[in-house]
């Protein structure tokens, strides 16, 4: 199927919209609500097209290829109109990038870059909101909230927890958690996905504000340490100062598809924790000492060998931890299971 | 039937209960009884006359003589003189002019044919006029197909404002396999200046269920809902007390007239949201959800309340439904103009001499309207503006008052039918003042779905508030046009649509007003 966009052909796959087509070209159209994952939500009115033959404008997000299809993103009607949509929502709030932690990672400032707004044509920020900093991660700034409804998407119909919603009405329409509860007493988990989602500054990451703009860190794709599900994470990693910043999910990871749990994303402080053990300790004369790695070795192994000679390998029980990988649990029930010779082995998980 | 010298039909309708009506029946009544009238005379209740602002009013037949704005002391008097003496009390009579638009308005009645004559908490006396033969007609002589093709013959367009063929729109319903279909009726009736569906739920609650029941049979629906505004407290009793007797009377129900067809008729009462009259945003509130416009397609009439295919029409559209069937697509075919067939209920208001309702055939000119239905001008000032379909509308400027009342012929002056109100202005009415309160409703009644309508609104009306403030530029306006452009062009539904046709319309019409207060 081939589709006409900017004068140039592409071939459209059948179930794509205009707007997905245009992305999977390289081709930016302005798009605040819609994302892969929480589908199109037809409600900022950035994506406006044109389309040879259909009256008015479009919206891309919601509109499906049909072959043969003539659509302009580009012209000066569509431009226009783009412009004067994300005009609007940048007005609705306060945006002072400034100091804020989306900046130079915002999808309104990318929109707005595009169609070269450099402030704000109108003034009707007027609400007041009082930051919500009343939970344990997560900071809520409905300042410069868009009200894309992808949070609410997200938390409904992606991780199910089902807390955010919209109350008001018009322009005094808000997100608000539960009934209108602030995020700290409502029933949040912090699984931190409305965070990732959300395109502009509003819903961020508590610890990590004032710890440095986004395109300083090094992102290191890794495996969650916490549980066998292994979700994929994308480390925020300060180099300068060997400190990892915030975790997110992996978008397009196969387990997680970008969700995390409170632990993966935010449990992350023992990284540079001062209690964090770095060498194995032995115990002596009801004291811990540091020791080396072959010495500890050799300890446990023989006090096993002692055990299992005196009252048998069933004295011997083995609980593997779920923050290990699975080969790291196949091979520690193999050590139990030939090495020791006992069947009583068992995971945390179980329990 | 028992023989009465006269009727008396008393005019219960929201109006009249704020001014005390039951107080004043009661006295009424009283008063007969003690003169020993109450054999002669019959006191009826009945749906508003079609006047507005008269207060308690009621008319005296075979003499049809209206009185109005009537205060408690006043029933002596008109018991006394008029029917103890035979003496019109003509202090109390509302002026002649008014009398003779009422005569004229009643010949070209369709859906208010009954409202104001009979007893609308009265099933008899809506089966006395010949009501329900249509649906007796319906179940024994049609297929439902038949039915569907009657109104589409019929040319009935919808009259909730958009003006999309009724027939139409149930023939997309009608064949679609569905385990449960519904048909629902929009009474949400939330455009500033029109009431035309209350007086209609009022006046004959009967008729609109009998469409209901036509409508529901032409396309499989086994269930309908009345979506009705939590405001019309008359409306949900009489139509409550209409569906209680049409069970009673089978005419509802299981295996109605024997013909297998069964149907039921539910209430459901919205919560004062203007957007709730969308029909999408109305299902979604019916389902207990916010109120928020969905998606189209699919439209309702293939994916509806909770997912089922589903009918939503407007009142006045279902109340056409049963003289269509009664009398014929061809008849009706004979009232109003091509491509618009049948009357238009209109509620007028503003500064004429007979503020209220009237129906007249489709394509009556406005100037019509004014002059013969609302009296014409009040006080002998000048007619400035009419502001035509709502705050969702246009105004219209005297150069445009031959403009026939039909969808396609306002569309020729960019304006619109909408809802049927007409707000008349005259010479001493700023236009700015108006937009500016059109202006503020939108503002509040925007559903905060989108982008464009929850924040263009408010920019708006920042700029209109600004000139009526005397603080405005005539770079504001330009402003104001290209912001309700393309709120016009962007927004998700029809309400964010919409303020670009008043606002456009009336700084084009009436630029000097928005100029003066810039000085
Ligand atoms: C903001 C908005 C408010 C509306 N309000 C009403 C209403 O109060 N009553 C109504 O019948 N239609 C209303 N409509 C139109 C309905 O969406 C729908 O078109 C109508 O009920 C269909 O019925 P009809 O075809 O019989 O006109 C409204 C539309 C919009 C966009
Ligand atoms: S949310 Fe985006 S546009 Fe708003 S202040 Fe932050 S970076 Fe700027
Ligand atoms: S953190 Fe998770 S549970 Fe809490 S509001 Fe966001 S998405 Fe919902
Ligand atoms: S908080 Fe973020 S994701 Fe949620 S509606 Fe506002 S801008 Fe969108
Ligand atoms: S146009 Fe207005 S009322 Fe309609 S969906 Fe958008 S915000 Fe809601
Ligand atoms: S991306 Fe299409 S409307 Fe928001």
């Amino acid at each position: 199927m081939i589709v006409y966009l900017n004068g140039k052909a592409y071939e459209a796959k059948p179930e794509e919209t205009v707007l997905q087509l245009a992305l999977r070209n390289g081709i930016y159209i302005p798009h605040l609500c819609y994302h892969e994952k929480t589908g199109k939500a037809a409600k900022c009115r950035a994506c406006v097209v044109e389309v040879e033959g259909i009256p008015g404008l479009k919206t891309s997000c919601n509109l499906p290829v049909r072959d043969g299809m003539v659509v302009s993103s580009k012209s000066e009607k569509v431009l226009q109109a783009q412009r004067m949509v994300v005009d609007l929502a940048l007005s609705s709030g306060q945006h002072d990038c400034l100091s804020c932690e989306q900046n130079g990672n915002c999808e309104l400032q990318d929109a707005a870059y595009y169609l070269g707004i450099e402030r704000p044509s109108f003034q009707l920020y007027d609400n007041d909101y009082e930051v919500d900093d009343s939970s344990e991660f997560i900071r809520v700034d409905r300042s410069r909230c868009i009200s894309c409804g992808r949070c609410v998407e997200a938390c409904n119909k992606t991780v199910v927890n089902e807390v955010i919603n919209f109350g008001n009405r018009g322009f005094d329409t808000k997100i608000v958690f539960d009934n209108d509860l602030p995020m700290g007493t409502s029933t949040c988990v912090q699984c931190g996905e409305c965070m990732q989602i959300c395109p502009v500054g509003c819903i961020i990451d508590k610890r990590s504000i004032g710890s440095g703009r986004n395109w300083e860190f090094e992102k290191v794709e890794t495996v969650c340490p916490y549980c066998g599900v292994g979700c994929r994470l994308e480390v925020h990693v300060d180099r300068k100062n060997g400190k990892i910043i915030r975790v997110n999910g992996v978008e397009d990871s196969p387990t997680n598809n970008g969700m995390l749990c409170v632990k993966g994303r935010f449990g992350f402080d023992f990284v540079n924790s001062e209690e964090r053990l770095t060498t194995p300790l032995i115990k002596e004369n009801g004291k811990f000492r540091e020791a080396e790695w072959d010495e500890a070795i050799a300890l446990v192994a023989s006090k096993f060998s002692e055990i299992k000679k005196e009252f048998g390998s069933d004295a011997i029980a083995g609980l593997a931890s779920a923050k290990v990988t699975n080969e790291e649990n196949f091979a520690f029930q193999k050590f139990i299971r030939r090495e020791v010779g006992t069947n009583n082995v068992d995971h945390c998980a179980r329990l | 039937m028992k023989f009465y010298r006269s009727h008396v039909l008393i005019a219960i309708d929201d109006n009249s209960l704020k001014a005390g009506v039951k107080k004043i029946e009661s006295l009424l009544r009283a008063k007969l009884d003690k003169n020993n009238l109450s054999e002669e005379i019959n006191v009826l209740e009945t749906g508003g006359l079609g006047y507005f602002g008269t207060g308690v009013s009621m008319t005296v037949y075979p003499e049809q003589i209206t009185y109005a704005n009537l205060k408690e002391e006043d029933i002596n008097d008109i018991v006394e003189e008029h029917f103890l003496k035979g003496r019109v009390v003509s202090r109390l009579v509302l002026n002649s002019t008014i009398t003779k638009k009422y005569n004229f308005n009643y010949k070209n009645r369709v859906v208010l044919e009954n409202s104001g004559i009979i007893d609308p908490e009265n099933i008899e006396e809506y089966i006395g006029v010949g009501g329900y033969e249509a649906w007796e007609k319906v179940l024994t002589q049609m297929k439902p197909s038949e039915v569907v093709d009657e109104v589409k013959a019929s040319g009935l367009r919808g009259r909730g404002g958009a003006g999309f063929p009724a027939g139409v729109k149930w023939s997309f319903t009608a064949p679609i396999e569905a385990k449960q279909k519904y048909v629902v009726v929009n009474a949400d009736e939330g455009e500033p200046g029109t009431f035309k569906d209350r007086l209609i739920m009022e006046g004959d609650p009967h008729k609109l269920l009998e469409g209901i029941m036509i409508a529901a049979y032409a396309v499989g629906a086994t269930k309908s809902y009345i979506y009705i505004r939590g405001e019309y407290k008359l409306c949900i009793h009489r139509l409550e007390v209409a569906i209680k007797q049409a069970n009673e009377y089978g005419i509802l129900g299981k295996n109605i007239f024997s013909s297998g067809f069964d149907h039921e008729i539910e209430i459901k009462i919205g919560a004062g949201a203007y957007v709730c009259g969308e029909e999408t945003a109305l299902i979604e509130s019916m389902e207990g959800n916010r109120g928020t416009p969905r998606y189209k397609p699919p439209f309702p009439g293939v994916e509806g309340a909770w997912h089922k295919p589903t009918v939503v029409n407007n009142v006045e559209t279902i109340a056409n439904v049963p003289a269509i069937i009664k009398n014929g697509a061809d008849w009706y075919n004979t009232i109003g103009v091509e491509g618009c067939r049948g009357t238009k209920v209109y509620t007028m208001m503003g500064d004429l001499k007979l503020p209220g309702l009237c129906e007249t055939e489709m394509g009556t000119s406005l100037r019509t309207i004014i002059d013969e239905y609302g009296g014409g001008m009040k006080d002998g000032k000048q007619f400035k503006a009419a502001l035509v379909g709502g705050a969702a509308g246009v105004f219209l400027p005297n150069e445009m008052l031959d403009v026939k009342m039909d969808f396609n012929s306002l569309k020729e002056y960019s304006a619109v039918l909408g809802s049927g109100a007409i707000l008349v202005m005259n010479e001493d009415v700023d236009i700015v003042d108006i937009l500016w309160s059109i202006i503020r409703f939108f503002r509040h009644e925007s559903c905060g779905k989108c982008n464009p309508c929850s924040n263009g609104n408010p920019v708006l009306y920042k700029l209109i508030d600004k000139i009526r403030k005397g603080k405005g530029k005539e770079a504001d306006l330009d402003m104001m046009i290209k912001v309700s452009e393309v709120m016009n062009k962007t927004s998700f539904c029809a309400l964010g649509q919409s303020p670009y046709m008043p606002i456009k319309s009336a700084i084009d019409n009436f630029r000097d007003d928005f100029l003066k207060r810039m000085k």
